[in-house]
């Protein structure tokens, strides 16, 4: 019997095809005869056969590794990569930042828009309420003049703070005006053509119709006598003429013009457009057509455009009126309906109404 | 000058060939050709050159397993074969870095069907590893006897000499005794 080497090497000789053919034909005998030789044989060849794959692979390794390393690897990365790669890159770090940057910029813009009173509508630039803001000179100026004439009214002497203009909307001493008149007012006074001084309180406000309803509580108080006005309560057609009678200053003024549009600043379907001109303190005026029914209430007017006025429909001045609980009021308020301007000339018409306007005070 | 023109207008066919032959020539230009692409694939997506190096080579190897086994048949361009590799090995890679990176690199779609090369390739790399470890373990002379005569075949006689063996029988039985531990080591481990 061989020794275990020498089988093992007599393998080898027959794996790599080294033995001779005579040699060959005995070893396959001994293969065939012995088993447990064939079952080393199989088991040394696929042994082996994996040695050499092993090497095979180390050899492929090394040969790509010498093959890498004749490459100018950040030159190719620089060839490969897009050029955005560094701002992609830069991105992907500081989007969380970018986000919330953006964010505190839009939470920023709409913060103060909505501080600024961008979003809403009423107060805008070239809109201004007509009502008065009566400087200190004008103060001193007129507490001469009524102590001049030593004033019987029991009013204060004082001008007031703001002024605007009220009528009466019955005879029992129920006043109305703008709500933007009166707004934040102490104590509310009205003065009539005679300069008397009374006395009013606040019955009803509607700020979404700038529309101020007021009562003289003052003792001295009379009845006013039967209104010669109605208000109408249809619409107007446009181009009608129209005037109205305020206190832009201390004195009544009367302003004509016509009625211009049907709606008012920007489409707004609560006022008309009045082609006439008017100044602060004409607020809260009547605006009467030629037949001497009220047709609306001055309110404002544009600043950047010439001889757009503006003025509350009548409708909503009654609307307001019915808007009031009865059951709260002191006297009853009855709306008048019975006309007695119509027919009459202008000035005749201004002469008759002249007791009715007064100019509201405020405190 | 001969050679830059041959090597440009090279095409898969004589990689093919070349891959069969062993060519050194070939495997440069291979990688000269295809590693560029490989680099962006991997760049673009979470990883650095030293990742392109490592799953290029692989995907090397799956390609010569497959041209070697010789049931290879050119039917999409050797490019093609490269980048879906590579793109499933980084893929798995990526995988088993962090379970939560989503993985769908957004490119090509699978164009070849290599589930097979890859099953077959993990295969071999497992024993490959076992053998690399096994002959670590060996140690030296063993180690180095074993690669020269059945790696590299180198004779008997050139490995006596260089040990500085007396005969070549003295060799044969070192060799026969490192051969039989490493067997041992091999399917111990």
């Amino acid at each position: 019997m061989k020794s275990e080497i020498e089988i093992v090497s007599l393998i080898e000789a027959y794996l790599r095809n080294e033995l001779s053919t005579e040699e060959r034909g005995a070893f396959e005998r001994l293969r065939n005869e012995d088993a447990s030789i064939d079952h080393k044989v199989v088991e040394h060849e696929s042994f082996i056969n994996r040695m050499a794959e092993f090497g095979q692979h180390k050899q492929l390794l090394a040969d790509m590794d010498m093959a890498h390393q004749q490459l100018d690897i950040e030159q190719l990365k620089a060839d490969v990569l897009p050029v955005s790669f560094k701002i992609r890159s830069l991105f992907r770090k500081y989007r969380f930042n970018t986000a919330v940057a953006a964010a505190v910029a839009i939470v920023t813009v709409f913060a103060t828009l909505l501080s600024t009173g961008y979003f809403s509508k009423t107060i805008t630039n070239n809109y201004s309420a007509l009502r008065r803001d009566i400087n200190n000179i004008k103060r001193s100026q007129n507490q001469l003049i009524k102590g001049i004439n030593d004033n019987p009214s029991k009013g204060p002497v004082n001008p007031g703070q703001f002024g605007g203009t009220g009528f009466a909307l019955s005879s029992n001493g129920y006043v109305v005006t703008n709500y933007h008149v009166v707004k934040d007012a102490d104590s509310v006074y009205v003065q009539n053509s005679l300069g008397e001084s009374f006395k009013v309180k606040q019955i009803y406000v509607d700020p979404a119709y700038d529309i101020a309803v007021l009562q003289i509580t003052d003792s001295a108080f009379k009845s006013l006598g039967t209104l010669p006005y109605t208000f109408k309560k249809s619409g107007s057609d446009l181009g009608e003429d129209v005037y109205t009678i305020g206190f832009p200053r201390d004195d009544q003024v009367v302003n004509r013009g016509y009625l211009s549009s049907l709606t008012g600043y920007a489409g707004d379907t609560v006022a008309y457009q009045v082609d006439i001109s008017v100044n602060p303190g004409n607020s809260g005026g009547p605006l009467l057509d030629s037949r001497g029914n009220v047709i609306g209430i001055i309110n404002a007017k544009q600043t950047q455009t010439e001889g757009a006025a503006f003025a509350i429909k009548s409708n909503y001045i009654l609307q307001s009126i019915g808007a009031i609980p009865q059951d709260s009021l002191e006297v009853g308020l009855t709306v008048n309906k019975k006309n007695s301007l119509a027919g009459l000339s202008r000035t005749d018409q201004i002469k008759k109404m002249k007791g009715y306007v007064f100019m509201v005070k405020v405190y | 000058m001969s050679k830059e023109i041959r090597s440009s207008v090279s095409d898969d066919r004589e990689v093919v060939f070349g891959i069969l032959n062993d060519s050194k020539h070939t495997l440069n230009q291979l990688y000269k050709a295809h590693f560029p692409m490989v680099l962006q694939l991997i760049l673009s997506n979470n990883g650095n050159e030293d990742d392109a190096k490592d799953i290029f080579q692989e995907s090397v190897i799956v390609l010569y397993n497959r041209i070697k086994s010789g049931n290879f048949e050119l039917n999409s361009k050797l490019k093609t074969f490269i980048y879906s590799v590579c793109r499933r090995l980084w893929l798995k890679r990526l995988n088993q870095k962090s379970r939560n990176i989503s993985g769908e690199l957004t490119d090509l779609e699978n164009l070849e069907s290599i589930e097979q090369d890859l099953a077959y390739h993990e295969e071999k790399d497992a024993q490959f590893r076992q053998m690399e470890k096994a002959l670590m373990l060996l140690g030296e002379p063993c180690k180095t006897i074993i690669e020269d005569y059945y790696m590299q075949n180198r004779s008997m006689q050139d490995i006596s000499e260089k040990f500085g063996y007396t005969n070549a029988d003295n060799a044969k039985t070192q060799k026969y005794k490192c051969l039989q531990r490493l067997k041992k080591l091999f399917f111990q481990i």
